[in-house]
């Protein structure tokens, strides 16, 4: 039944990578998450990666066996995790006890969430906002699990896991890009090329709409799939150092730059679907035009692609990074390209009891025989385990592997990278200007600036 | 008369009172004391809180502690530069016009229309209060089978469902409030109709037959002589209308999670106690303006319910 | 003057009956084609509920079913984990619904047969407390279910939030606005002299309050039952802000989370919604008198 459970909510997938200014060193990352699909850079001061089961749960505990509370919200990976739970009981006997609520509204309701009772270890992402919740006392350290997995990751990696009292929090599972997604055959039949520049990209919607198709694909139902939009067309502008000064309020969003981003996507909007339309269109039936023929681009994170059920589409699917704009900062190439990843709740109940279970389990699923195991099930990731086993990447992911590699810089979504309050109100801003492109810039970029300065955020 | 009756009969209830045993006094304490500790607690001390939290700034992580006194500033924020505040009020008063002089009237028209003997009045009246039971989510869901821009009955009916003539009905910020406040209507007119039915019902019909005696057309009759006398129903309903209008949210939730054209107070409220980060003060001060705009019709209410003397 | 009118009242309804003929006829075609368009969505969602999604795929929604089926309430059914949810509507509702009654019908009963002082103001703010928005006092009463303590059986996290029991409370506090305000009125109309001989008989308060009021409160009880049911049970607020786990939620909030499983499958959303509607519907034609005669009696004072 290709449309039951096709559901698999961006939020809940998409939750960031670690922003921190500076701190990623890129070449690093790529490294850590692409080894054994690209050439890894020269700066990879880490050992090779050794083959051997590294997360072997050398500090677990082998007394009595316990079981782990575990938070599963990346709706169509469910499946998939629980395959790896299976797994990891069958080698330490360990139990894991699933929850699986709604993933939108989990994120809609994780500060209670993670206040009232959690389970012990919970999925989520890397970013501004795991590190939000760690100065809150909401989170749970993991430094020594970390000293025990830190081998099999890059120091980018571990950058991106740190809270900002320099303790690790997170364990980072697997990333995808946000790229422009097409359907091979389509553009076969239509003698389409793939544009990188500017103006390959306006001659190819100018040709897809003469032959009757909708040239990008849009769907802001969901409200954040516009932040991806914006993150590009503001990183190919302006940089991605700008972009995250200006997620972090260093950069103002009154200063001319961000203007020339709107400026930038305002060129593009007549490619676009209608926006009247888009906003009352979920992501996944974004998607599905693609899939239907009726348009024939659709810039999106890759996990697109657990909505296409169809392996015969899937397959068909295919994609490239945005394309640059012609500015200082084409060779950077940033993208936006968010890692999932696992937490320890502070305030679970059970913690106490179940902290040797669950620091097990966080090992094994930092291993690259956890993260293989999830990733057979769903080819729309990769993994960033030093050890994960790529030879079985599908094409699809050896795609991924490949742009996440050739770009210069990586961010994570605007909403991870940012003040949640502000993230949640930028939805909004983002629909109004969308809604009305043409309206006087000054005034609504001062009102974003404003509304920034009334949450006080230091 | 009546008055000293009156006064004898509480001189008696009083006198009554204090003969009651000290067992009896105290199950009458239980009787009122639980439920009434009950409502007040979750009802009432959260009110007052609302009203207190809305002059701090919280984030809704951590104790009491961190509550910061902030004066009005959640209020001039508000204000000035929260963007969805004033679409959202200006929503609100839509939702109460439409209710209040659309929607209503309509229901009061089907009730005056069913009050007369039709065979089958049974069936009518079933039909136009069904959706009553219905909860509003429900109606989302529903509706948007109506709505949908591809698939909808509306669109495919009206031939506008493909990519380039499509009308958006929840999509375009224009014309979704309109949609939904269709949807709105449809419950609201059935329970207005019931009860102008009931209270039509009660009126005595040597008045109405007065008035055609003295030649008056049905719709002077009812103007002019019937309305007023519903008096104390007339003003149940317009209480029930207001009411119904401000708390209006489910619906929208369900279609869009109350934006892009759909925001309401009540939606504003929500939003900034769920999701990643919360802002509780703010959140109270927004809930403070929906309690003010609710007074007026709950004191309506109150001194039109208890001016008989007691 | 008495023997005028009659004729001239029979006058009247003849001139009445003849004359209005067409209007009636244009008044029954009105009510008809109202009461169909009243009804139109709801049957759309039945008739789309009951269509197969590949034909709906292939003709869309707008066309003549070539064939019916029920698998879209199987499906719905099952994947949506349905039965789970009405479950949890009942361990929510049944009680609620029997405590508020029992709660508004004693402080009715105290209220109405015994004067106090502030028996006006209590009156008022249960009334009042009816009327208020939820969303007024959500904030506070959120950051309250989280500090509450509760003890074990009736809480598995220690708090209010997150469990039955908080839902619960939230219903029985908020619904008795409503049910005193009816029950006390009720009660006001009951002649004085019952009471009055129950406690000359020497009947404690209690007593007369089990044995002599409530049997004879049955009519607007069963009134405010079939009202009170149907809110709790529509309720989805509250236990969308005051509850987290998905399967605890009761179904009416479920649907939300729902929303994503069926979004392109309208089919089964509103096989859903229709499973979903039809214990009210149920309730509401069953019990149709008693519906209609709570709404009354909760619009008029005596």
């Amino acid at each position: 039944m290709a449309f039951t459970r096709a559901a698999l909510s961006r939020r809940t997938v998409l939750k960031g990578m670690a922003g921190a200014a500076g701190l990623l060193s890129v070449p690093n990352i790529i490294a850590a998450c692409t080894s054994g699909a690209s050439p890894t850079p020269s700066a990879a001061p880490t050992a090779a990666p050794t083959a051997a089961p590294s997360a072997a749960p050398s500090a677990a505990p082998t007394a009595a066996p316990g079981s782990v509370k575990f938070a599963a919200t990346w709706s169509g990976d469910t499946d998939a995790l629980k395959a790896v739970a299976e797994k990891f009981t069958a080698k330490t006997g360990i139990t894991v006890k699933f929850n699986t609520p709604d993933p939108q509204t989990f994120s809609d309701q994780i500060v209670s969430y993670l206040q009232g009772t959690p389970d012990d270890t919970l999925t989520w992402y890397a970013g501004y906002r795991m590190r939000y919740y760690a100065e809150q006392g909401l989170l749970h350290d993991i430094n020594d699990v970390w000293s025990t997995i830190e081998s099999n990751y890059s120091d980018a990696f571990k950058a991106a896991s740190t809270g900002n009292d320099g303790k690790q929090y997170l364990i980072p599972f697997y990333n995808y890009p946000w790229v422009v997604i097409y359907r091979k055959s389509v553009f076969a039949d239509k003698g389409y090329t793939i544009p990188t520049t500017l103006a390959s990209f306006k001659a190819l919607g100018d040709k897809m709409k003469a032959d009757g198709l909708v040239p990008l694909s849009f769907a802001d139902k969901d409200l954040w799939p516009a932040e991806g939009h914006f993150d590009i067309f503001n990183m190919r502008v302006n940089g991605y150092q700008y972009h995250v000064d200006l997620m972090a309020g260093k950069a103002k969003w009154t200063d001319p730059r961000t203007e020339a981003a709107f400026t930038a996507w305002k060129d593009l909007l007549p490619y676009y679907a209608g926006i009247t339309g888009a906003m009352g269109r979920t992501w996944q039936e974004g998607i599905n035009e693609v899939v239907n023929k009726t348009a024939g681009m659709y810039f999106f994170g890759t996990f697109a692609g657990t909505a296409v059920t169809d392996p015969v589409v899937h397959d068909d699917l295919d994609f490239f990074t945005f394309p640059t704009l012609g500015t200082a900062y084409d060779s950077e190439m940033a993208i936006d390209a968010p890692i999932n990843g696992f937490l320890m709740a502070a305030k679970s109940p059970t913690l106490a009891e179940d902290i040797d279970a669950a620091k097990a389990w966080l090992e094994y699923l930092a291993s690259g025989e956890g993260q293989t195991a999830f990733l057979a099930a769903n080819p729309n990731f990769v993994a960033c385990a030093k050890d994960a086993d790529t030879s079985g990447y599908v094409q699809f992911q050896k795609r991924m592997a490949e742009i996440i590699g050739s770009a210069g810089a990586i961010a994570q979504f605007l909403d991870r990278d940012t003040d949640p309050v502000f993230a949640t109100q930028m939805n909004s801003f983002l629909q109004t200007w969308l809604n009305d492109p043409e309206q006087d810039m000054t005034k609504f970029l001062k009102s974003i600036q404003d509304f920034w300065d009334s949450l006080g955020i230091a | 008369m009546a008055a000293s009756t009156n006064a004898a009969g509480a001189a008696k209830r009083r006198r009554r009172f204090s003969l009651l045993t000290r067992r009896d006094k105290i199950t009458l304490a239980v009787l009122i004391g639980v439920p009434a500790v009950i409502h007040v607690t979750l009802v009432w001390v959260p009110t007052i809180c609302s009203i207190l939290l809305s002059l701090t700034s919280w984030n809704g992580i951590g104790g009491l502690e961190n509550i910061k006194y902030v004066g009005l500033d959640n209020y001039v924020n508000m204000a000035t530069v929260y963007p969805p505040f004033w679409p959202a009020l200006q929503h609100n008063l839509i939702w109460l016009v439409v209710f209040l002089f659309i929607a209503t009237p309509i229901g009061i028209f089907m009730a005056v229309l069913l009050d007369k003997n039709i065979r089958g009045t049974r069936f009518y009246q079933s039909a136009l209060f069904m959706p009553f039971v219905l909860s509003l989510a429900i109606i989302g869901f529903i509706w948007q089978l109506m709505y949908s821009p591809n698939e909808g009955f509306i669109n495919t009916v009206l031939g506008r469902n493909t990519e380039s003539n499509l009308i958006s009905w929840l999509g375009d910020r224009n014309l979704n409030l309109w949609a939904v406040l269709v949807a709105a209507s449809w419950r609201h007119i059935g329970y207005i109709m019931v009860i102008y039915l009931a209270g039509l019902k009660g009126v005595d019909s040597a008045l109405r037959e007065a008035a055609i005696i003295d030649g008056a057309s049905e719709t002077q009759t009812f103007l002019r002589v019937i309305l007023p006398v519903l008096r104390p129903i007339n003003i149940v309903v317009i209480v029930i209308t207001i009411i119904e209008s401000l708390r209006a949210f489910d619906i929208v939730y369900v279609i869009n999670k109350g934006t892009n054209g759909l925001e309401l107070l009540s939606v504003l409220v929500t939003q900034n106690i769920l999701g990643q980060g919360s802002r509780i003060g703010f959140g109270s001060a927004i809930a403070v303006v929906l309690l003010l705009i609710s007074l007026g019709p709950i004191l309506l209410f109150l001194t039109r319910s208890y001016e008989e003397p007691a | 003057m008495t023997a005028v009118i009659p004729d001239r009242m029979a006058r009247g309804e003849m001139v009445r009956r003849r004359r209005l003929r067409p209007k009636r006829i244009a008044l029954y075609a009105f009510l008809i084609a109202t009461a169909l368009l009243w009804l139109f969505p709801i049957l759309w969602a039945v008739y789309s509920s009951l269509r197969p999604y590949s034909e709906t795929q292939q003709f869309g929604y707008v066309s003549i079913a070539r064939s019916l089926t029920l698998d879209n309430y199987v499906n719905a059914w099952s994947e949506a984990q349905l039965p789970m949810r009405f479950l949890n509507t009942i361990i929510i509702v049944i009680p609620a619904l029997a405590i508020v009654l029992l709660l508004a019908s004693a402080i009715g009963y105290a209220l109405s047969r015994f004067s106090f002082r502030f028996n006006l103001f209590l009156l008022m703010l249960f009334t009042a407390g009816n009327l208020l928005p939820p969303q007024v006092i959500i904030t506070p009463l959120f950051r309250m279910y989280l500090a509450l303590p509760l003890p074990a059986p009736l809480s598995d996290n220690g708090t209010w939030y997150d469990q039955y029991f908080g839902i619960m409370a939230i219903h029985v506090a908020f619904q008795l606005g409503f049910a005193t305000f009816v029950l006390s009125n009720f009660m006001r109309t009951l002649p004085r002299e019952i009471t009055e001989a129950a406690l000359v008989d020497g009947a404690s308060v209690l007593r007369t309050f089990w044995q002599v009021i409530l049997p004879l409160s049955r009519v607007p009880l069963a009134a405010l039952s079939t009202l009170l049911f149907t809110w709790m049970y529509n309720d989805f607020y509250w236990a969308l802000v005051l509850m987290r786990s998905g399967d605890k939620r009761p179904i009416t909030s479920a649907l939300n989370d729902l929303q994503s499983m069926f979004f392109t499958d309208f089919n089964l959303l509103a096989a859903g919604s229709v499973i979903v509607a039809l214990p009210t519907l149920i309730v509401y034609l069953l019990l149709q008198r008693h519906f209609v005669r709570g709404l009354t009696l909760g619009s008029t004072t005596g």
